[in-house]
């Protein structure tokens, strides 16, 4: 490996992802980053300074030897840095493409000082592409079966990281799946142009391979509750990975007009559903082509919303956020996306009311102009309604991409499953272990909805903690 | 895959299916139903589990060909499969003794009404079913409902069998002649339902209706299905499908079943034209 001191490797400039073309790419459904060259990715592993202490380390929620990777890039071993990914990550080349880095591992790089940090998310996600493309994805060594069962319930990446590694000590797995496809909020929200299905479908065969038992169409609490998994279907622990399922709704006046979508039933319908191929796929979304689309929030599911609407051929598409840019909770890569692809936002601008026809076919939005006030409980500064600044905005189809609480099916029909007053599981956050005996959780039912990597790190804690649940019930 | 048991007309375009689900017909209660799949281009759809037989590990369901979705379904036959069935789904009938209890169903609504009217009848109440039809060919399940009445009475619109005219014409007559109705059950076409509830609203008989709102998932996850009940949102799936009628906004339901009117329409052309050219195609092979 070429010795560059500390200086020559801040000078090299970051390696940028390479990406379709804005104006081609807010037309079709394709991944619009394309990934790295091996020669970029060796070119963006130099600018790392291999610090002793490294903080980028700390700064992602499974705390990756990113160090170490970075250097095994750098000398052009990429199997052995997707190796040591996987050691803390269970799912790299859907963490290199999704997770918030600037708030996590690039936030502290020490490189990101003085400039631009190191690229590790794009790292991460070239080494695990390359793994996959060159078909040198080793199935993990599954160990000899120890004769005990483990209902999973969800399919997300909670739910797939817990499998994998139970199944790995030896474990009768067996994840059931509300849906009639696998993967969660990979599947029925995060859209292809973002993450293609086609490497959550890759993951989810490697952990067929483990021998982990797939049961989709299978609604936990309905079908079968948590007791008759452990009393009568011979479960010795159950994991909850049922994720924040429940969309928000603003309670504003005009709501249910015909045309006011939450994001997710618009992206269940386009992404899960295939709604864009529509009528060769039989389930059906509004049409977009042509018509003023809106989107209120501000964090990564707006975006998709939003960019959606833009690849259905939205003419106009906005986002509508009652804070300012720098409080959005998106990626700042989807931001940025968004707007190069014609995303109109507009900030510091809140509904107040949606207007329809005789018909309840919505026709326009009645917004609000805000301004910043003191900081809230949440550190950000409150947005306050500027009086007298209504207007109406002309809208076809307005999509509420606000949030999504916590899906009360599971705690309705388990009792004795202790839950927060916001309606999420409570767990013990060393084990993962609720209030129930031998019933784990973890993922977005535990703390709302959060990001891929928490979710995935969950699961992982849990399957530990499972383990050694059922290692000392014998 | 779940496998066709049994597939039989009732009348014109409305079939009956048994279907094998044994851990379905297992669980399922009154009032509840499941979403179903064909293939994996397909819709999910919701329909009622109208019975169920845990001997044989089946649920029966009844459908009435309205769009694309339906009408593919209703030419599947015995030995075929839907790739996808999930349930049960919903939220149970609350059937309890309550005296006299009627069951309305129309159309294919008679179907989604049997079970909660086997449920009114096994709770002890004295059980009055009426259902109506627009003509003769059109009534269904005429005789279950019969065996599980104390009264019951069949209504055309065009006056073809049984009584001559709507289900609350005969709803009003009943209550005219004074009889004393503690619950009433109304499932069927929107207008109809919204109807049963204003004959019954001055009398202040308590009155559930079972709402068919536009579904995807089915589990509280899209909002897709919200109905306005009590001036609130509610989502069908989770929180229903059956309300107390007095409180519906029947008018948004109607409105919001609209949605996709323009997109079903196209679809169920085009499907029923390949199905011509199909036909023509094994003819001219023939
Ligand atoms: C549109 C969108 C975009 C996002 N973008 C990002 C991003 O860029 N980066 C990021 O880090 N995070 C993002 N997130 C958040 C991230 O997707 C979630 O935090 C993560 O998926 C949570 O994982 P989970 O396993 O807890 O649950 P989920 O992914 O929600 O999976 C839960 C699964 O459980 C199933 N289920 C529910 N109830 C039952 C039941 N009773 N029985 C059986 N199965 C059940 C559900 O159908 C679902 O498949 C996004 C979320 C959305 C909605
Ligand atoms: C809880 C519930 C129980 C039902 N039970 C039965 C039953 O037992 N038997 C029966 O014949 N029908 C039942 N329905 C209605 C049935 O689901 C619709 O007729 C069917 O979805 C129509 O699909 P399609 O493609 O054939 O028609 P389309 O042409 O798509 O639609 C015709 C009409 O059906 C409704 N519809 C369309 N798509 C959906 C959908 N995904 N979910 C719900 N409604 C939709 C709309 O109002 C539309 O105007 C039930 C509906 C609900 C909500
Ligand atoms: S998992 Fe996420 S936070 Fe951790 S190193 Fe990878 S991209 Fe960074
Ligand atoms: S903090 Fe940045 S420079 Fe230091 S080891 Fe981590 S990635 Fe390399
Ligand atoms: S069908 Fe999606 S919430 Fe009811």
């Amino acid at each position: 490996m070429q010795q560059l001191t500390a200086k020559e490797r801040m000078k090299i400039p970051r390696n940028p992802m390479v990406e379709q073309d804005p104006n081609e790419r807010n037309k079709n459904f394709l991944e619009v980053n394309q990934g790295y060259t091996a020669q970029m990715a060796q070119e963006e592993a130099m600018r790392c300074l291999a610090c002793p202490k490294p903080s980028c380390v700390e700064g992602c929620p499974v705390h990756i030897q990113i160090k170490d990777f970075i250097l095994q890039i750098a000398e052009g071993d990429f199997l052995g840095a997707v190796h040591t990914i996987k050691q803390d990550n269970a799912l790299p080349a859907i963490c290199g493409r999704v997770c918030p880095q600037e708030e996590q591992c690039e936030q502290v790089c020490v490189v990101g000082k003085r400039g631009e940090p190191v690229a590790i998310g794009n790292l991460e996600r070239f080494v695990a592409d390359y793994e996959r493309e060159m078909n040198k994805v080793e199935i993990p060594a599954v160990g000899s079966s120890n004769g005990k069962k483990v209902a999973i319930a969800g399919s997300g990446p909670a739910g797939l990281s817990c499998a994998k590694d139970l199944a790995g000590m030896g474990y009768d797995v067996t994840v059931f799946e509300a849906l009639h496809q696998l993967g969660g909020v990979l599947v029925y929200g995060i859209p292809e142009f973002r993450l293609p299905k086609d490497i959550v479908a890759k993951e989810i065969d490697g952990l067929k391979q483990m021998g982990v038992k797939f049961v989709t169409d299978t609604i936990i609490g309905r079908i079968s509750t948590i007791d008759e998994l452990m009393e009568e279907e011979g479960f010795d622990s159950v994991f909850l990975g049922v994720g924040a399922g429940l969309p928000w709704f603003l309670g504003l006046p005009g709501e249910n007009l015909i045309g006011v979508y939450s994001a997710n039933d618009f992206l269940t319908r386009v992404n899960l559903m295939k709604a864009y191929k529509f009528p060769s796929e039989d389930t059906p979304v509004l049409q977009v082509e042509g018509k003023n689309v809106a989107v209120f929030g501000g964090g990564n599911t707006a975006m998709d919303s939003v960019r959606t609407a833009l690849r259905l051929g939205a003419k106009n598409a906005y986002i509508i956020y009652r804070r300012s840019e720098v409080e959005m909770p998106a990626r700042v890569e989807e931001v940025k996306h968004a707007k190069e692809e014609g995303v109109q936002f507009l900030l510091l601008t809140n509904p107040i009311q949606f207007n329809g026809d005789e018909e309840d076919w919505l026709h326009s939005v009645t917004l609000q102009k805000m301004e910043l006030g003191e900081p809230d409980d949440s550190g950000r500064r409150r947005p306050i309604p500027i009086k007298g600044s209504e207007y109406d905005l002309d809208i076809d189809i307005s999509i509420i991409a606000i949030g999504n609480g916590s899906n009360p099916l599971i705690s309705q029909t388990t009792p004795d499953l202790e839950t927060s007053k916001r309606g999420t599981i409570v767990v013990n956050e060393e084990t993962m272990e609720t209030s129930k005996k031998g019933v784990f959780a973890g993922g977005d039912i535990v703390t709302g909805g959060a990001t891929v990597i928490l979710a995935m790190g969950a699961g992982r804690k849990a399957a530990e903690a499972m383990h050694k649940y059922m290692s000392d019930k014998a | 895959m779940y496998k066709i048991i049994e597939a039989r007309f009732l009348a014109e375009n409305v079939k009956l299916f048994e279907i094998e689900a044994p851990k379905i017909a297992k669980k399922r209660k009154a009032g509840q139903f499941v979403i179903i799949r064909i293939d994996e281009h397909g819709e999910r759809i919701p329909l009622t589990i109208a019975n169920s037989d845990m001997e044989k590990g089946t649920i029966t369901i009844i459908v009435q060909s309205v769009g694309k979705t339906t009408t593919k379904l209703n030419s599947l036959e015995k030995g075929e499969s839907l790739l996808d069935v999930v349930g049960p789904l919903g939220t149970p009938s609350h059937i309890e003794k309550v005296g006299t209890a009627v069951s309305i169903g129309g159309g294919v609504g008679t179907a989604i009404a049997f079970p909660t009217a086997a449920e009114m009848k096994n709770q002890g109440n004295y059980v009055i079913t009426i259902n109506g039809a627009r003509t003769k060919d059109l009534v269904i399940l005429e005789d279950e409902m019969k065996a599980l009445s104390d009264e019951s009475y069949v209504t055309t619109d065009d006056g073809s069998y049984g009584y001559h005219g709507f289900v609350t014409q005969k709803l009003q007559e009943l209550i005219d002649e004074g009889k004393k109705l503690d619950l009433v059950l109304a499932i069927g076409p929107i207008p109809m339902m919204r109807a049963v509830a204003e004959v019954t609203r001055p009398h202040g008989i308590k009155t559930i209706v079972s709402l068919n709102p536009v579904m995807v998932d089915g589990t509280g996850m899209c909002g897709g299905c919200r109905v306005v009940v009590d001036g609130k949102s509610m989502f069908a799936c989770v929180d229903g499908p059956e309300f107390d009628a007095h409180l519906v906004d029947f008018k948004n339901l109607m409105n919001r079943n609209k949605m996709y009117a323009k997109q079903e329409h196209d679809a169920l052309e085009q499907y029923n034209h390949e199905c011509k050219l199909d036909k023509k195609i094994e003819t001219l092979s023939d």
